[in-house]
């Protein structure tokens, strides 16, 4: 059935109000997004981290749908353990509505901590979405640099210091790793655009079996970005192909978004403090450099992968 | 009705679990315990079983996911032993906080390093503070008894407890001995259908597990698994006492050997109380006046039964199979404990015998024993079967 935004906006939501997430946060927005299509009643599971400490504060709870949460590794143990259950116990009848499940982490909880149980459910192929909210550090414990922080971020545990201008590594490709699960259902997308959202995880949560969908979601405070910019950011993201947004369809690459021009990375440094450092003095400009050419040989695997050429406008 | 047969620990683990035919399993393997998921497995190959069984990739995904089925309203089990158990630590109190009644079959084995195999407690006594019920088992018929009555006492609506049913590693885990099965559809009838209070999967009526609770809330919460902890011993009497109205077999939470009239008791858990009751006899016959006591429930720890058989002994020996590095060992501090608090003053003896699966013999049953009999009575930890 085709999305149609008259009826989204009337939807009662799964989060509610009253959540404590920060101004501009893009975790809140990548959930209301997410489950906004699903038209099936759904049970929520989330790792540790910003989203489930901030919704769940007792004795209050934004939750209007059954949540779970009992540990920052384990969201994709634990969406195992509710699909299970609801197996058993539809099998017998003492559960009768179709229901559907969808777990969110943190990039720590999903990229880090949570990978091997992710990678475990995936493996064993429960019918279950996982949602990574990917704000590209330790946000909840104060900015601590993960496997998904960008190279060159200021991170407070890989801090732009005298000799070390920020996290030295690039990130890893949690996407494509999720993908050589073969799994019929894995994007890469961010919140530039409600409607990427909306159809990605629709899509997701209505394909038999684990998927998979990872959402850039900026953390305004700890990427020192005004909050009244999250789109924009997660725009440029796209735009300079830092973050591409496709999807792996039963094994099909298929590219979302081929931007026109070809835009420098530093356009999406430049809004945030994180990346200021990097301004400053030779250190920095090869840090932007070496950045650039991950990129630039990221998108070149991409298009591959998706069997797409690109010509960029001068 | 009832049949006996020769089984192991282990398989009588799996046993039970067939007859219980639990919602959900999710085991990973460990030795000495990997046999109750491999047998069990073989049951839900062959269609014996209704179980969906999630074969994770770790003991820590294991427990996750039965917490998860368990709180989803499922009928869960596992097993597991060891390194696998304090891989599992992190969820342990989060099970008893939210009060999922997992029955799992812990087969006893060390902690490394040295890396062992071999049967101690130190594994499940790292546990005890975890807000989950422990009961040390002897053999296999106890073990395959306790699974079943696990299920009724874990579920019951004053206790909503996770529950351990321990068994010493190799030695009752692996050793083949008779044991009386229930029919099938006794064990059903025994433990009824599962009624969950708040399930996760009540769509109509949803609620949220897993909440922060700070500085206002957290201590209350934690208030309200004590006073379960405090509902579980009046259970358990329910429970084995119609288990044993049923199969003539009587579990009551410390188990007294020839106590009434000794002057010298040994307290000790689990399968080395064959040994014990062993030497009780030899000595008996040699005009000494001792006896046994094996803690069967041992959290919620059952003081006042234990006070009750050792308040007349002149003097007494707590034999631990875990030692507490730098403080007296367990078992030993909770008797002391429970003494002091009844006003009864004994000298005690503690003894650490068995770490690593190392034999424990009559003799050195009757060493302890000698140790009493002579008055050679000392707060200092002495060892047991041990070359120094």
């Amino acid at each position: 059935m085709a999305i149609r935004i008259k009826d989204l906006v009337t939807k009662e939501k799964a989060m509610r109000q009253g959540h404590r997430m920060c101004p501009g946060c893009g975790a809140p927005t990548a959930v209301q997004q997410a489950l906004l299509a699903v038209e099936q009643p759904v049970v929520i599971t989330a790792a540790t981290g910003c989203l489930e400490v901030s919704t769940t504060i007792y004795p209050f709870n934004a939750w209007g749908v059954p949540f779970l949460h009992s540990a920052f590794e384990n969201a994709g143990a634990s969406v195992s353990g509710i699909e299970a259950a609801y197996v058993a116990l539809k099998k017998k009848g003492k559960v009768t509505k179709d229901i559907k499940f969808v777990a969110f982490g943190g990039d720590g909880g999903t990229y880090d901590i949570g990978l091997q149980a992710l990678s475990g459910a995936a493996e064993r192929g429960h019918d279950f979405t996982y949602i990574c909210y990917n704000n590209q550090g330790y946000m909840n414990t104060g900015a601590q640099r993960s496997s998904a922080t960008p190279k060159g971020a200021n991170t407070s545990t890989a801090p732009a210091g005298k000799v070390i201008p920020g996290k030295i590594q690039k990130p890893k490709d949690l996407t494509a790793i999720m993908a050589a699960h073969h799994i019929p259902y894995v994007a890469q997308t961010t919140i530039h655009n409600p409607m990427e959202v909306i159809e990605k995880v629709k899509r997701a949560v209505e394909t038999p079996g684990p998927a998979f969908v990872n959402i850039l979601t900026p953390c305004v405070l700890f990427w020192r970005l005004e909050p009244s910019l999250q789109r924009e950011i997660c725009k440029l993201a796209v735009e300079t192909r830092i973050w591409p947004v496709y999807e792996v369809i039963d094994g099909q690459w298929k590219l979302g978004y081929k931007p026109r021009k070809r835009v420098p990375v530093e356009e999406f440094f430049k809004p945030q403090g994180r990346f200021r450092h990097l301004f400053k003095g030779e250190a920095g400009q090869s840090v932007i450099e070496a950045f650039q050419k991950d990129v630039d040989e990221g998108w070149e695997y991409l298009l591959k992968m998706c069997g797409e050429t690109w010509e960029p406008q001068a | 009705m009832s049949r006996k047969d020769i089984t192991s620990g282990n398989w009588a683990v799996a046993e039970a679990m067939r007859q219980i035919n639990p919602d959900v399993v999710a085991a990973y393997p460990i030795t000495p315990s990997t046999d109750i998921p491999m047998r069990f497995s073989e049951f839900v190959a062959d269609g014996l079983v209704d179980t969906n069984l999630v074969t994770v990739e770790s003991e820590h995904s294991a427990i996750s996911a039965c917490l998860a089925a368990s709180v989803s309203g499922a009928r869960v089990m596992t097993a597991s032993s060891a390194n696998g158990v304090a891989l599992m630590h992190e969820i342990f109190p989060i099970a008893a906080s939210y009060r999922a009644p997992i029955v799992f079959g812990l087969v006893n084995r060390s902690l490394g390093a040295p890396i062992n195999i071999h049967c101690d407690h130190s594994d499940s006594m790292a546990e005890r503070d975890s807000g989950w019920i422990h009961i040390y088992c002897e053999d296999g018929q106890e073990v395959y008894d306790t699974m079943i009555m696990g299920v009724r006492i874990a579920e019951h609506k004053d206790v909503l407890l996770p529950v351990f049913v321990c068994q010493d590693g190799f030695i009752t885990s692996h050793c083949f001995e008779p044991v009386e099965f229930m029919e099938d559809d006794e064990v059903q009838a025994f433990i009824g259908e599962r009624d969950p209070l708040f399930p996760l999967l009540d769509i109509d009526n949803p609620v949220a597990y897993g909440s922060l609770a700070l500085t206002d809330y957290y201590f209350e919460i934690k208030r309200q698994q004590v006073e379960a902890m405090k509902h579980v011993e009046r259970v358990y009497k329910e429970v084995a006492q119609e288990f044993a109205k049923k199969t003539g077999r009587d579990y009551p939470v410390v188990d007294t050997y020839r106590t009434d009239d000794a002057d010298h008791i040994i307290v000790i858990m689990s399968s080395a109380a064959g040994a014990a009751k062993d030497t009780v006899d030899s000595l008996r016959e040699r005009g000494h006046k001792v006896g046994c006591m094996r803690i069967r429930l041992f959290r919620p720890f059952p003081a006042a039964a234990i006070v009750d058989a050792l308040k007349d002994a002149r003097s007494i020996a707590v034999l631990d199979r875990a030692a507490s590095l730098g403080a007296p060992a367990p078992l030993f501090t909770e008797i002391k404990g429970a003494l002091y608090d009844a006003g009864i003053h004994i000298p005690t003896n503690t003894y650490v015998y068995g770490l690593g699966g190392r034999d424990f013999f009559p003799h050195n049953a009757e060493e302890a024993f000698m140790d009493l009999i002579n008055n050679k009575m000392s707060p200092e930890e002495r060892y047991l079967g041990l070359r120094e």
